[in-house]
């Protein structure tokens, strides 16, 4: 473990009295939480309180509690860290994954474990849990996806977003995938930034894939992929694309492509420019230029990527084999309605197109991970306020399972500053009972050892980083992610 | 606080700080702190000198201020007011970057920098007087785009990454954007 032997230090002047009463209470407050996902673990900002900033906040009267260490503790079911910054950030886009190295320097504070290779609610269960710390916060995002419905979504050659990222970014479930890219079109359902990841990583030239992260069986396959045509899917309109400038500019800055696009789609959009907010103004003018073919055309372009707008899948229709992929039917809609509330309404007319290939981007989906933790399955959420789940004090939540599953790093981390603020008015209200002994990961980890779950500490992830990173570099690229979770093991313990 | 602080600075706590200064208990680890609780980071992080030419990241990011250099190394005073009312007076360099600064001077900013100035965040957004902001000369496509998504936008946000520091500037003040959203909205 990667436990510092020293006591955690005092940092902070104050009146004698407080440091006192302060070594006398054995404050050991142990925090902890499911997934080490960047949600979480943006709210995890440890230190001493100040005394000084106890005197400043107007509810900060205790001086008992004006200097209190916690420790937080980080169970994550995968022997790596980072949830989504690993698996869901598109291995074109690393700047964005900067962000671990932020991560990175709070796993190793001192007052920080991290446990990874332990499934809470199968190698441990929330009231274990609950038991063992003063205070639970379960941010274990959302790794279940939102099925279609529809008949001929089982056929070879359906993918949900979810399975197609989780393969190319070497997510251990998603292995064995292979998706089918032996056809000319593939259709992508759903128009956000993670339709349009998908979009591109099927489209990029290969040049620009093989300098980054992605894994080397998916580089391969999309070697030989004959994938020429892509086109994005969405039931409402232009002026209700879910996804950012951002991915849509690299969309249309992605060499080797153009846009295809039916400016039909666009009829009444640009008169009404000018009453949109600004970031949703530049996103439509963007999205019209390259509609109206004023975007530059990539010299050599062979590939072609598109929206379709109004549009909902009524059924993926087989092949002569009644097992592949051959077409999808589309309800034609019309839009009800303005702006962000707009609503689609289908004509009663139907569209077929030919593809061998679709993938269903219309959103994640939190899954409950334990019975004894309350679930909304209609909403696929943990209910609360605030972050603070409503069964008795200390248990929280953060991040896609608290809010559903959108939004970018900076909206998930703010979200968990918000829970850990939660998290702090409970102990200052004494809701938590910081005097209460609790045994944190002790009882855990005697208990895992037990049941003979490997739990893998960060300095074993550190090897894990370093033998990838090596293995990267063998053949130019910043790391060659290990696929397999006994191999991750294998390395870990080494 | 044991940490090393190697400007001039002066820390003003604000009277009547209220109950978001609890957020202010919690302090952000992170590398852009040059130690932490008085513990230096370990050395293999680097200093983010010029992080936008780190690896293989697309450079996208371009100084929205002159490339003007000439008088590199002047000290000019700057005031920052943080997420708490709380100001902190620095001398900074000409030529820096209100993201190197925030570095530098360990200023204590939640989550501040996150992509380490590579245009794939909105984590350094700064609010700027009008007066100054009108100065600061023009914004790229790339910048806008990624300002866009930030917390608490106003008329004269911009990204504190793209922004250098100039002569002029002497003596201006920034503010960090309350990007906590009113908790008792839930």
């Amino acid at each position: 473990p990667n436990k510092s032997a020293k006591s955690p230090p005092r940092y902070c002047g104050g009146p004698p009295s407080n440091r006192k009463s302060q070594l006398g209470l054995a404050l050991f407050l142990n925090l902890l939480s499911r997934s080490f996902g960047n949600s979480v673990h943006r709210s995890w900002r440890l230190s001493d309180y100040c005394s000084t900033e106890v005197g400043a906040s107007h509810t900060g009267r205790s001086h008992c509690q004006s200097r209190l260490d916690i420790q937080v503790d980080l169970f994550e079911r995968l022997p790596v860290p980072f949830g989504l910054v690993r698996f869901g950030v598109a291995p074109d886009h690393p700047e964005v994954k900067n962000v671990i190295n932020t991560f990175t320097q709070t796993a190793l504070h001192e007052r920080c474990n991290f446990f990874g290779n332990v499934g809470v609610g199968k190698d441990v269960s929330v009231a274990e849990l609950r038991q063992a710390y003063h205070a639970v916060v379960l941010s274990y995002g959302a790794e279940g996806n939102r099925r279609l419905g529809i008949p001929g979504e089982d056929l070879r050659g359906v993918y949900s977003a979810k399975d197609f990222v989780g393969w190319y970014n070497g997510l251990p479930g998603n292995k064995e995938l292979r998706p089918d890219l032996s056809s000319e079109t593939a259709v992508v359902l759903g128009q956000g930034n993670v339709a349009l990841d998908v979009a591109r990583i099927l489209l990029s030239p290969l040049d620009i894939l093989k300098k980054t992260d992605i894994t080397q069986p998916s580089l391969e396959a999309l070697a030989e992929s004959q994938v020429q045509r892509v086109l994005i899917v969405g039931r409402r309109g232009p002026l209700q694309v879910a996804c950012t400038i951002k991915e849509l500019r690299e969309m249309v800055n992605l060499p080797g492509t153009m846009p295809d696009m039916v400016t039909t789609d666009f009829e009444g959009v640009a008169s009404v420019l000018k009453d949109l907010s600004r970031p949703r103004k530049r996103l439509t003018e963007l999205l019209l230029k390259a509609a109206q073919g004023a975007a530059s055309r990539q010299a050599g372009a062979s590939r072609q990527w598109g929206f379709h707008f109004l549009r909902s899948p009524l059924e993926i229709l087989p092949a002569d084999d009644l097992t592949s992929t051959a077409g999808i039917r589309l309800a034609v809609n019309v839009l009800e309605g303005s702006h962000e509330g707009a609503r689609a309404v289908p004509t009663g007319e139907v569209e077929e197109l030919k593809c061998g290939m679709v993938i269903s981007s219309i959103g994640y989906r939190s899954l409950c991970i334990d019975p004894a933790v309350p679930f909304d399955h209609h909403k696929a959420i943990i209910p609360n306020t605030v972050g603070r789940v409503q069964t008795g004090a200390g248990l929280y939540c953060s991040g896609w399972v608290k809010r559903g599953p959108t939004g970018v790093i900076a909206t998930t981390m703010n979200d968990s500053f918000d829970t850990a603020r939660s998290l702090l008015q409970d102990i200052e209200a004494g809701v938590i009972d910081v005097y209460s002994v609790k045994p944190g990961s002790r009882a855990v980890l005697s208990s895992l050892d037990s049941r003979g779950v490997k739990w893998v500490s960060f300095s074993d992830w550190e090897k894990i980083d370093k033998e990838e990173v090596r293995r990267g570099q063998r053949v130019g690229r910043p790391r060659e992610k290990i696929l397999d979770v006994a191999e991750m093991l294998r390395v870990a313990h080494s | 606080m044991g940490s090393v602080c190697k400007c001039s600075c002066t820390v003003t706590a604000n009277p009547h700080a209220h109950l978001s200064s609890m957020a202010s208990f919690v302090r952000f680890c992170s590398p852009i702190l040059g130690s932490f609780l008085g513990a230096p980071l370990s050395s293999g992080y680097r200093v983010p000198q010029c992080v936008w030419h780190k690896g293989f990241g697309r450079c996208s990011v371009r100084s929205s201020s002159s490339q003007d250099t000439s008088s590199a190394g002047e000290k000019v005073v700057l005031h920052i007011v943080n997420q708490d009312g709380m100001k902190t007076t620095t001398q900074v360099t000409e030529g820096e970057s209100l993201l190197d600064v925030v570095v530098n001077k360990n200023l204590d900013i939640s989550g501040f920098g996150a992509c380490e100035g590579t245009l794939a965040c909105s984590t350094c957004h700064l609010i700027f007087d009008e007066n100054i902001y009108n100065k600061l000369g023009p914004i790229m496509d790339e910048e806008m785009d990624m300002l866009d998504l930030a917390y608490g936008q106003t008329k004269t946000s911009r990204l504190g990454c793209q922004i250098n520091i100039q002569k002029w500037m002497d003596g201006m003040t920034v503010h960090v954007p309350q990007e906590i959203k009113d908790r008792r909205s839930e």
